[in-house]
């Protein structure tokens, strides 16, 4: 591991401020959520690092199982008491799966995980060629020279909610008159995920794959429907030579907002979920809100846990395609559900495709569909019913 | 899986069951210096009757249990010095009931001190509760179990124990019991005018029961806050300054503390008090009768209020405050002791001596302080040396300062707070012997067996 980290990491001294997110209101981590061992936060996770560069415990299942379980949602970072360390936890868990990865030593989903990812480009094993069947019908252009590129990404891809969100995106960037094209089998997978499951050789050769089409197309902005991809492009891309202009779909929508598209009325309750990889990661907290407020009709309801403190779907990190957090009613997607429920929403709005899957899941789990339901933000305004 | 395993996931489901190395180095040690010890199981109960269960499971098998809030007693008292099971009472976290007229509210053992406090300020925001200085993450349990204070505890009424209106306890034996007024009518409003058992397990380390449920004291919550610190040089005024604020009666909470970090604050000891109010009018009528109380001690420009930035007020008037936390980092090493004394308020000065004393033996850094307790019927004061855990020297000398911490204190006239288990061997060795037989004596009846967190308040 990093000297970076080894130098920090014997720092954390467990106090538990990571637990609880900055308002108190309910454990923070998803993980722990689940768990509830001490062994599943933060700080404990830190502990057994360390235990296990010393020497003094072993790189079992367990472990693996503890380290993976890592949503990489920063709260943790948000709570943390301590100034100097606080950035660098969610750095240090991808860090030790690094590790372990490099060893070969890790859960037989990540494993599976990555081996999809190596193999067929993609997480859900499908043929590249389908890759922009979700905007069949939609007489979208191929990128060309375009102002924008519009980024699907695997879930927007393959994932039937995700498929859905990518089209409702799509419709609304061409009704706004809004010169964009797609790469549909050209695109490839952003690799952020990849890099929080650890595996950042093949994450750097992902980026590099994208960044060369990118560049030999000539594209300078990007629209983003996943905030993981925007995440990606803004933060990781640049260091290995991929300077691009980034925009989450969300912010360019807002930008439209009464110019170039003028939405009907919603008349419902809405409780918008923040995404932790547009939210913690890149700190857009305010133009999905923008969006859902500029709605005539909808009421805008905000959960205990929001913004900088909203709880995580669980999705992060991998998680979305390993499962490693498993079923339960301590699941965090579920949890954010009851917490949306507690609001009066009758719909949750996100703004990313894997927390659409996963709150959607976790809606269905809860059994409560006849009081809540999941919708994306460009879906909502559709719904609304354009003017 | 072995048959105890197997017995204690039928209890409480195999998920919240560990015999992994992973739980286990996890739940051997804390962030103290005292030695790690292994459990051989890592419980989470979901509900009291599960405790139950798992206490008759234990007593059959003699297998050792130590009960667990929020970890952070520093000391080693949820270290298994036995092994057994380790039971972990955070999956237990309900708020169960908030009685605004009678202020109390009724939780379960696990439940943190933050999410009460959130819960009151989103359902009851009138009310409050009495916040310990430790992390948010902090069970109202563990705290009211090794006699806490917090931020209310000089202005309403004492120790958090003080504040229990009721308890929900397995007792080592397995019988669950209610004590105060829940054991008898349906209300947690309070202890008297029944026999005060709670007693029996507020200060026993959990070497009695588990306590299962907690009725706690409520209290109104201003809208209003502000805080004024004082500082001196003068060691020996600190008591006298400390019975003018007291006595004016406007104080929420008042703490006097010695560091030697930042070093232009060297030597200089401050008195932190935090104010409330309902209006802007009164709080500023209180500051200025604290100011008009001390009148006399800063017209003479030796010692004075300290001008505090917003940035720095802000510091003050959370509860709990991060700072602490931060302080605990100060050698970068991750290890903190926060060893505690209740003592007689005019010890204070002698203590701050001593504790200076003994850090200088060592060469450790240190943080000394006191908070009053129930308008100045005693101080808990508190040592606390950060360490690096990555140094063996250093937790090498501040085991042996602390081990010289608790004998001073003893020697003072105090008495060590939450102490491990060589600080209650010098407790007990100076108690009178009529008196650590009855506690001997209390608890073979409520413990038979002995399961209950061997190794703590033992008399060889």
């Amino acid at each position: 591991m990093d000297s970076e980290y080894t130098d920090i990491i014997h720092r954390c001294f467990r106090c538990g401020w990571c637990k609880l997110p900055t308002t108190y209101q309910d454990f923070n981590c998803p993980a722990y959520l689940k768990y509830r061992f001490e062994s599943f936060a933060s700080g404990g996770r830190m502990w057994l690092i360390r235990a296990w560069i010393n020497g003094e415990i072993e790189a079992s299942e367990r472990f693996n199982q503890i380290l993976f379980s890592c949503v990489t949602c920063r709260n943790c970072v948000e709570a943390c008491a301590l100034p100097k360390i606080k950035d660098k936890l969610v750095d240090i868990f991808i860090a030790a799966r690094q590790d372990l990865v490099d060893q070969g030593n890790i859960p037989p989903a990540v494993r599976d995980y990555l081996k999809a990812m190596t193999v067929n480009g993609n997480p859900y094993k499908m043929p590249q060629e389908q890759r922009g069947a979700w905007a069949e019908g939609l007489n979208i252009d191929r990128y060309e020279d375009q102002e924008y590129l519009f980024y699907a990404g695997d879930v927007g891809s393959y994932d039937e909610l995700g498929m859905k969100m990518a089209r409702s995106t799509a419709r609304l960037l061409k009704s706004a008159g809004l010169s964009f094209g797609i790469l549909a089998e050209e695109e490839t997978s952003d690799g952020n995920d990849v890099r929080a499951a650890g595996e950042k050789g093949l994450a750097d050769y992902l980026a590099q794959t994208n960044i060369e089409t990118f560049n030999n197309k000539g594209v300078k902005k990007i629209i983003t429907l996943s905030p993981h991809g925007y995440n990606a492009f803004r933060n990781e891309y640049p260091a290995l030579g991929g300077q691009f202009e980034v925009y989450h779909y969300t912010q360019v929508l807002n930008s439209f907002l009464g110019d170039k598209i003028h939405t009907g009325r919603y008349e419902k309750k809405v409780a918008y979920h923040d995404p932790c990889y547009l939210g913690r990661w890149n700190q857009e907290y305010f133009a999905p809100r923008r969006i859902l407020g500029s709605i005539p009709g909808l009421k805008l309801a905000e959960m205990d846990r929001n913004m900088n403190n909203a709880l995580c779907c669980g999705g992060g990190g991998g998680n979305f395609f390993t499962d490693i957090l498993g079923t339960g009613p301590d699941l965090s997607s579920r949890a954010r559900v009851r917490e949306a429920l507690s609001t009066g929403a009758e719909v949750i709005a996100v703004a990313c495709p894997q927390c659409y899957k996963m709150l959607d899941d976790a809606v269905k789990d809860e059994g409560v569909q006849d009081r809540i339901r999941v919708s994306d933000i460009a879906g909502i305004i559709l719904e609304s019913g354009m003017k | 899986m072995d048959k105890i395993t197997e017995r204690l996931a039928e209890i409480v489901g195999k998920d919240y069951v560990s015999t992994s190395a992973e739980e286990r180095f996890i739940y051997s040690r804390d962030q103290g210096v005292q030695q790690p010890h292994m459990p051989d199981y890592v419980v989470l109960p979901d509900n009291a009757r599960q405790v139950q269960e798992i206490i008759h499971l234990a007593n059959n098998d003699s297998i050792p249990v130590v009960p667990m809030g929020g970890g952070l007693v520093l000391s080693g008292l949820t270290i298994p010095l036995a092994g057994g099971i380790v039971l972990d009472m955070k999956r237990m976290n309900r708020i169960l009931e908030v009685n605004e007229s009678s202020h109390y509210a009724v939780v379960e053992a696990g439940t943190s001190q933050g999410m009460l406090d959130a819960y009151l300020k989103k359902h009851h925001p009138r009310l409050k509760h009495s916040l310990p200085d430790a992390p948010p993450a902090a069970t109202i349990a563990g705290n009211i179990a090794i006699h806490g204070s917090g931020h209310l505890s000089q202005s309403e009424g004492g120790f958090h124990s003080e504040m229990v209106t009721g308890l929900e306890v397995v007792l080592g034996s397995g019988e669950m019991v209610k004590l105060g007024s829940c054991s008898t009518v349906p209300g947690w409003f309070s202890r008297a005018p029944l026999p005060d058992l709670a007693g029996l397990f507020l200060g026993w380390n959990g070497t009695t029961g588990v306590i299962t449920k907690v009725g706690i004291k409520l209290f109104p919550r201003p809208r209003f806050h502000d805080v004024l610190i004082y500082m001196t040089e003068d060691i020996d005024i600190a008591p006298d300054i400390l019975f003018r604020i007291i006595e004016t009666e406007v104080a929420e909470d008042i703490n006097y503390a010695l560091s030697p970090k930042p070093d232009y604050l060297n030597g200089f000891q401050m008195i932190v008090i935090n104010l409330v109010a309902n209006t802007e009018i009164e709080l500023n009528m209180k500051k200025k009768i604290i100011r008009d109380a001390l009148y006399d001690y800063y017209k003479t420009k030796e010692s004075g209020f300290m001008p505090l930035p917003p940035a720095m007020k802000g510091d003050f008037l959370e509860a709990p405050q991060k700072a602490l936390s931060k302080f605990a980092d100060v050698k970068k090493g991750g290890g903190f002791e926060y060893v505690g004394a209740i003592m007689p308020v005019e010890k204070i000065p002698d203590a701050c001596r001593e504790g200076v004393r003994i850090t200088d033996r060592y060469g450790i850094t240190y943080s000394l302080g006191a908070r009053i307790i129930g308008r100045g019927h005693s101080a808990m004061f508190f040592f606390a040396y950060p360490f690096n855990r990555a140094d063996t020297q250093d937790i090498e000398k501040v085991s042996h300062a602390l081990e010289d911490t608790n004998a001073a204190a003893l020697k003072l006239g105090g008495i060590p707070w939450k102490t491990e288990v060589s600080g209650q061997k010098l407790i007990l060795e100076q108690m009178e012997p009529q008196t650590s037989s009855l506690m001997m004596k209390i608890k073979s009846l409520l413990d038979p067996n002995g399961i209950m967190n061997p190794g703590n308040w033992e008399v060889k």
